[in-house]
């Protein structure tokens, strides 16, 4: 295993997984901006990776693409990959690298929970694995998506003259919230802000199922009343969200799991809703994988080390630069 | 107890006071005792005996490897809801009401305790299990003051809500009488004020460029802060006991002031520590404080007296409504009449204008004072920190420039964010450190300080970071005195982060031995 530094690359053959700066060869696990970067001489990732990759930075963003499929091997030298399904978001990968009988995953980010708006994750046995710890800390067990989406629902019906506003990552997360409201049945139209209505287009055109959308317009504020809208966590603060009727400003992310970070960024109406696995979920995957080597990459990793080192499990956290906690999901 | 407990995440969650008065209201509405139960818990007034935090952390100790206990709660930084998150969950039990809940909790033997109490932990959502340690480490801290539960309570009933304020102290679990007047079934509850501990009138800082531009000068009297603890005595003929701030009973602490007094009336006053009416410093009343009982050795090496300010009540008379320098010719008679060795009277500072206080303010007595009092001689004594009457105006701080060494998460509010300093100065050539704090900083500050923690640590230790020796605090503090537990040989009382000096390299920072001959430290 070390052929691959704590950078995620593996300098035999200049090949970077999820590289911060432009790079030479870059295999890129899925589409969030903190993994997929403009700017590489060569993408290797999921077409769904790609595609997202052309909507966000324009078909230039990289000199060549090859497209992969999920269980497709592709080497280069004596080095094999093969992407497997991570269950993060559309397109998201995990990475195989198989040299010398030696099996390495990179997990990219994952969830292990079902989700309709990608392919779920596909356990993949290795020898070493370096997993994420977005979430590695006893405390985060996330509830059923179902009944977080209920909440929101409810509070639609009970107070019918305020607007709901989302605040969800425009890639995945509020595409999965949209999916998730379809499965609970709410068939209003669901309104967007501007940013989201190309990633929107996208997931329709790809077949999952997110019911009508339409993007925010300066319409009459009264018209928003009762209405969902979903927007960047960021354009939650902002002016952009002052023009609605009674916003009541509620958020979908794992973090929303404590009432004090909830607290902190002004949302009434917390829904934990995640795109990362929970600590269950990593430990379970940690056993199930056979690793006997563990690596942990952004997030919480100093207690899943502990936990991996009272396993007798060989572990330690890869400090990756560039990403910090808590500021990504 | 379901009930009660969405009102308290929903209480979290609201920023707005109106919308948090509605929902305090609509939970009120309902007429049977767990509202009482809700009162009293609010008002921070329900407590359990046997169960505290230092309680709890031994019950989830029990249930979760103790390290990956403390990784979350430094990562939550609230242990309530650390607890409720990371408690192993069970099924769910059927849901009791908050007062049967709460009965059954006081009827637990102290020792069945860790057997009943994690039972009854595993049976409630995690919502609810949030609550109820919560209710047990006492504080909510849910954005929710005692007087917005009684303006929620007052505008309900259409009562004013200064009403309420007044006989607040004198109601009693399950408040019963005061429910009944709300309701006007009854008149306004009686109590008897002679007996009954006063929340105290208490002062806000002067803003120097607005306040004195707007205050005459005429209308007002000062009189030196002195830096001891803030008491209430309350004399009979019958009893003498002595209240803190809070209204916590101190009495048998301070056996030499209860069996000295003689007399019938309230007093607020500065409890302080030194011989003749002389204060000696902070340091060695502190020797004095925390302590349920004091022995004679305790008593005759550290003696305590007070310096009365003010007075409430004189043989039986409420002088509340009078004005301060009415008030101030009743404690003078009082003192006349029963001389002990154990009370004398805070002396007025004659001034004319207030350039002429600023000389007294800066300069009296050097350590032994914090600044001046200023209060309006026309004002009543009002309960709590009410604006335009007492002002506070405290000496500048003292400064030192130090270097950030250690940086660990704050609580509270501040949870998440690395909020608490550790800085030092040099010691030949190695920094020790001198201090450590946890407010001062602006917002801006706090996030530029979080985010140099989070991408310069070099060594972690549990919680705490330690980090490139590169940025430079200002710190300022009210007092410097010797210390043999810290490396340094000196503490600091209350430390502040003034400002983070961009202008200044850390080998211009002090040494150890220049800081103690700055402030006279041996």
């Amino acid at each position: 295993m070390d052929f691959i530094n704590h950078q995620l690359f593996i300098k035999d053959i200049n090949v970077h997984i999820d590289p911060i700066l432009p790079k030479k060869t870059a295999i890129i696990t899925h589409g969030h901006a903190d993994h997929a970067r403009f700017g590489h001489d060569h993408v290797i990732a999921t077409k769904q990776t790609i595609d997202i990759m052309k909507i966000r930075y324009g078909d230039k963003c990289a000199k060549k693409f090859t497209p992969l499929r999920y269980g497709q091997k592709y080497s280069i030298k004596n080095y094999d990959f093969t992407l497997y399904p991570a269950g993060h978001i559309l397109g998201s990968a995990q990475v195989l690298i198989e040299k010398n009988n030696h099996r390495l995953v990179i997990t990219g980010d994952y969830k292990v929970g079902k989700d309709e708006t990608c392919r779920n994750f596909k356990l993949v046995k290795c020898d070493t694995l370096i997993t994420e710890a977005t979430f590695g800390l006893p405390i985060f067990q996330h509830p059923d998506p179902k009944d977080e989406i209920q909440k929101l629902i409810r509070s639609v019906k009970i107070n019918k003259n305020n607007c709901h506003i989302v605040g969800a990552y425009a890639l995945g997360k509020a595409q999965r919230v949209m999916n998730l409201l379809r499965q609970q049945n709410y068939n209003e139209t669901i309104y967007i802000h501007g940013s989201l209505e190309k990633l929107c287009q996208y997931y329709s055109k790809e077949k999952i199922n997110i019911g009508k959308f339409e993007k925010v317009s300066s319409k009459d504020r009264s018209f928003y009343e009762g209405k969902i809208i979903i927007a960047p966590p960021s354009a939650l603060k902002d002016r952009w969200s002052r023009r609605f009727p009674n916003p009541i400003i509620c958020m979908a992310s794992g973090w929303m799991t404590v009432k004090q970070r909830a607290k902190q960024q002004g949302i009434e109406l917390p829904l934990v809703i995640s795109d990362h696995s929970d600590w269950n979920e990593l430990l379970d995957t940690i056993k199930k994988s056979k690793a006997k080597n563990i690596l942990i990459t952004h997030g919480q990793e100093d207690a899943l080390v502990y936990y991996c080192k009272k396993q007798n499990l060989v572990s330690k956290p890869l400090s990756i630069q560039g990403r910090s906690d808590e500021e990504i999901e | 107890m379901k009930k009660f407990s969405s009102l308290l995440h929903n209480l979290i969650l609201t920023p707005s006071r109106n919308i948090k008065i509605k929902l305090l209201q609509d939970y009120f509405k309902i007429l049977d005792i767990n509202r009482s139960y809700a009162l009293a818990i609010l008002s921070d007034q329900l407590s359990f005996q046997f169960i505290k935090a230092s309680k709890l952390r031994e019950l989830v100790y029990e249930q979760v490897d103790q390290h990956l206990f403390d990784y979350s709660y430094d990562y939550v930084g609230d242990l309530a809801e650390t607890i409720s998150l990371i408690w192993p969950t069970k099924k769910e039990g059927k849901s009791q009401n908050l007062s049967t809940l709460i009965e059954n909790i006081k009827k637990i033997k102290k020792s069945e305790i860790n057997k009943e109490f994690s039972k009854i932990l595993n049976e409630l959502s995690n919502n609810e299990r949030w609550t109820l340690i919560k209710i047990c480490t006492g504080g909510l801290r849910i954005g929710v003051s005692e007087r917005l539960v009684k303006t929620a309570l007052a505008d309900l009933y259409n009562k004013p809500v200064n009403e309420i304020e007044e006989i607040w102290h004198g109601l009693e679990f399950p408040y019963e009488n005061l429910f009944q007047w709300l309701k006007n079934e009854t008149s306004k509850p009686k109590i008897d004020f002679k007996k009954l501990f006063h929340p105290m009138m208490l002062a806000n800082p002067i803003d120097e460029e607005k306040d004195f531009k707007k205050l005459d000068a005429n209308e007002f009297q000062a009189e030196y802060k002195w830096d001891g603890i803030r008491v209430q005595l309350m004399v009979s003929s019958k009893s003498v006991s002595l209240y803190s701030r809070t209204g916590d009973n101190i009495s048998s602490a301070f056996p030499e002031i209860i069996e000295t007094t003689k007399g019938d009336a309230i007093i607020d006053g500065e409890l302080l520590v030194g011989k003749n009416f002389k204060p000696a410093g902070f340091n060695d009343l502190q020797q004095r404080l925390n302590r349920k009982k004091a022995s004679k050795d305790l008593q005759k090496k550290f003696p305590v007296f007070i310096r009365a300010y003010d007075i409430l009540f004189y043989k039986g008379k409420d002088l509340r409504k009078l004005s301060l320098v009415e008030r101030r010719k009743y404690l003078e008679k009082f003192q006349k009449e029963n001389k002990t060795n154990k009370i004398d009277l805070s002396s007025i500072i004659n001034f004319t204008t207030w350039k002429e206080l600023t000389n007294f303010k800066n300069n009296f007595n050097d350590d032994l004072n914090e600044g001046v009092m200023i209060k309006l001689k026309n004002s009543e004594y009002l309960p709590g920190r009410k604006r335009g009457y007492w002002y506070k105006w405290k000496k500048n701080p003292k400064l030192v420039d130090a270097i950030l060494m250690y940086a660990q998460r704050g609580h509270g509010k501040r949870s998440s964010y690395y909020s608490d300093f550790t800085f030092g100065v040099w010691n030949e050539n190695e920094l020790v450190p001198i201090g450590k704090a946890y407010s001062g900083y602006t917002d801006k500050e706090l996030l530029i300080l979080d985010k140099f923690i989070r991408n310069n640590t070099i060594n972690k230790y549990g919680p705490v970071r330690e980090v490139k020796k590169e940025i430079i605090l200002e710190v300022a503090f009210d007092d410097l005195f010797p210390s043999k537990r810290h490396k340094s040989g000196v503490a600091m009382r209350f430390p502040r982060i003034h400002r983070i000096r961009w202008d200044k390299l850390v080998n211009e920072v002090i040494n150890v031995k220049q800081l103690k001959k700055e402030f006279n430290i041996k």
